[in-house]
């Protein structure tokens, strides 16, 4: 098998809490705390947890918008925190994103034309062969030429979402960041995104990283989800086996509190988790979802869960897992 | 059945817009129960929260135009004095919306904004105040105490929501518009805010409409399900039955929308074209250019409003012909 196509190793991104215009205090919040995990070349991975979390951040690291504080991160054989120059640019290429509020991305003054360029012009793509390549990317997300000399006010929600798609696109990247790429879009938009995405996909063996709260979206279109929980990864495996039979309890609390999509599911059992995540500065040690978990010993409190590999690609961190025979 | 609280007939409204008037709402006709849910769901811009609005009578005034009958208890409320109104609105007819950010005060603390709904029945403030601390219990507030005395900035996103139904819960309404309730919630605190809306029902048997576009939701929670397109409620009809065996080509569509499956199973449903945006009024179904069922008739006639039972009416000519959309 060939190297994945994303390697972290204990990747952290600690921030300091600022006291004051001049002071920092000791304390700091652990947005990502050592997150380890593995994405193979044409993987979908959902990225999923409640809000802070720390899937952004993670996503931003990933981006290199912001610097790890500790850990390692090897994309594409390029390792983040080493990288030179030419590679760092070779990487930026390489990996696109695309956020969830198309609206505010896009800007109101520029054309879709010139926006879907913008990237390659910065990447020293001629002006030329970046017009052509504008109008190959628009063509692959389903848009009429036409639409080349609009501006984003013209434009519906669904219609933005296409443009952000192509202009990730421009540089033909190998790995693209999706942050909640339909939660501002309705449910036939939304279908008509995910389709696209899963089409694109297919046609140019482009790995995912797609980060949702919403927990139907990501068992439909992953072929593996990753759990967040305060900063740390919980659990990561096999889509129906994550999405379905979940093995950390905050993952089944999670996947019972998705909304049902038929009535006649009301009946199912579910296990509906108290209270919320609460703060990520000065955390104790032990396990961080103790509090809130049906299932915790004393052994929990103090002791910090390793991850246990389940079953080959299927790892969670917890010290009683369910699920398991 | 229970009692009839809500029945909106053949209500309309259209805004007075640079061209002419947009028909936001259609000759809607829908009605709640006591001790019922209704559901009105749909794309955004189809109306739903413009029907919440008017009835409470919240629209921004000066540009629209309402037709129609808006009746509570018997009475028209589209002929009640603004004093009348103030009267009716929280203690007759409670609201929820979407952010709980903007509906409170950020300079009090949230126990005292929830304690001035109590004072308004003229209650003591030694009283009113345990009462507040009561309400934080019953929405499972933890620390009720400490948190009465905090300030919205100080809560989360689910505890503010708590808050406001706190608030709507004090003056203990027959009738609750909840507003997109959830959607700035995360799934966990969702689940959580919905236990409180089913178990507000069973204890009090308040009728609650809920307007959102989350189909999650309405699966949920809803007895009742209204489906909105471009103004017009376009079927109606129990939870289940929708669920099950929707009628109209639109619904029917939106169902094969939803994520139900996994990308193996196949590609979601899409529904070609976009919302129309209706420019004064023509005659014939506001879904026909959409439609992979539309005949003729559709481009000239609107379809009128067919019962198919009792309880399960919709908006298409397919019912006529006693065909039904398949898609």
């Amino acid at each position: 098998m060939s190297a994945p196509m994303i390697e972290m190793k204990d990747v952290q991104k600690y921030f300091r809490v600022s006291k004051g215009l001049f002071k920092t205090s000791a304390e700091q919040v652990k947005a990502v705390d050592h997150i380890t995990l593995s994405v193979e070349e044409g993987e979908i991975v959902g990225l999923v947890g409640e809000s802070g979390s720390g899937k952004t951040t993670l996503a931003r690291v990933l981006l290199s918008l912001t610097k790890m504080t500790g850990g390692e991160a090897v994309i594409d054989g390029v390792n983040l925190g080493k990288a030179s120059h030419r590679d760092m640019d070779k990487l930026h290429r390489e990996i696109a994103v695309v956020f969830q509020d198309p609206a505010s991305n896009l800007n109101p003054r520029e054309t879709v034309e010139s926006s879907i360029m913008r990237p390659m012009i910065i990447h020293g793509v001629p002006r030329s062969k970046a017009k052509e390549k504008a109008k190959e990317v628009l063509e692959m997300v389903k848009m009429d030429l036409k639409y080349l000399d609009s501006f984003p006010h013209q434009l519906s929600g669904g219609q933005l979402q296409r443009i952000a798609i192509a202009r990730a696109l421009a540089l033909s990247p190998k790995i693209m960041i999706l942050d909640e790429p339909t939660s501002a879009l309705d449910v036939s938009v939304q279908a008509q995104i995910l389709n696209l995405l899963l089409d694109l996909q297919e046609q140019m063996h482009l790995t995912y990283i797609i980060i949702t709260h919403d927990l139907n979206v990501i068992k439909y279109i992953s072929d593996k989800i990753a759990v967040m929980y305060l900063g740390q990864l919980v659990e990561f495996g096999p889509a129906d086996v994550v999405g379905n039979h979940p093995s950390h309890p905050y993952t089944k609390g999670l996947m019972d509190a998705a909304p049902i999509l038929d009535p006649r599911d009301r009946g199912k059992e579910k296990e509906i988790m108290k209270g919320d995540p609460g703060s990520l500065i000065d955390l104790k040690s032990g396990c961080r979802f103790y509090a809130r978990c049906r299932y915790a010993t004393d052994e929990c409190k103090d002791k910090d869960p390793d991850n246990v590999i389940l079953a080959p690609g299927h790892q969670v961190a917890c010290v009683h897992p369910l699920n398991i025979e | 059945m229970s009692e009839e609280l809500l029945r909106l007939e053949h209500l309309s409204i259209d805004y007075k817009v640079k061209g002419g008037y947009l028909s936001a709402v259609n000759d809607v006709n829908l009605s709640v129960h006591r001790g019922e849910i209704l559901a009105v769901v749909g794309e955004s811009g189809c109306g739903k929260s413009t029907i919440a609005h008017s009835i409470m009578n919240l629209l921004p005034g000066g540009n629209e135009e309402i037709e129609g009958k808006i009746i509570f208890k018997g009475d028209d409320l589209r002929t009640y004095s603004r004093r009348q109104m103030e009267a009716i609105r929280g203690k007759d007819i409670g609201m929820i919306f979407q952010n709980p950010l903007d509906s409170l005060n950020p300079v009090y603390k949230t126990g005292k904004q929830v304690e001035e709904a109590i004072l308004l029945d003229g209650i003591d403030r030694v009283q009113a105040w345990n009462k507040v601390l009561d309400l934080y219990r019953d929405v499972k507030m933890p620390d009720a105490e400490v948190r009465a005395n905090s300030f919205p900035h100080e809560l989360s996103g689910g505890m503010r929501q708590r808050v406001m139904i706190a608030m709507m819960l004090s003056r203990n309404p027959e009738l609750l518009i909840a507003d997109e309730p959830t959607t700035a919630l995360d799934v966990t605190i969702e689940a959580q805010i919905l236990e409180i809306i089913k178990d507000l029902k069973k204890t009090y048997d308040t009728a609650i409409m809920l307007i959102t576009h989350n189909f999650g939701l309405v699966a949920e929670v809803a007895d009742k399900i209204a489906v909105m397109y471009a103004g017009e409620v376009i079927e109606y009809g129990d939870v289940y039955e929708i669920f099950e065996k929707p009628l109209h080509p639109y619904t029917t569509l939106l169902m094969k929308a939803l994520p139900r499956k996994t990308k193996h199973e196949g590609r979601l449903q899409t529904i070609d074209g976009n919302v129309p945006r209706i420019l004064d009024k023509k005659p014939g179904c506001r879904f026909a250019n959409r439609c992979p069922y539309a005949m003729e008739r559709c481009q000239s006639e609107t379809p009128p409003e067919i019962y198919v039972s009792e309880e399960h009416k919709c908006r298409c000519f397919l019912m006529e012909e006693g065909k039904e959309a398949d898609a």
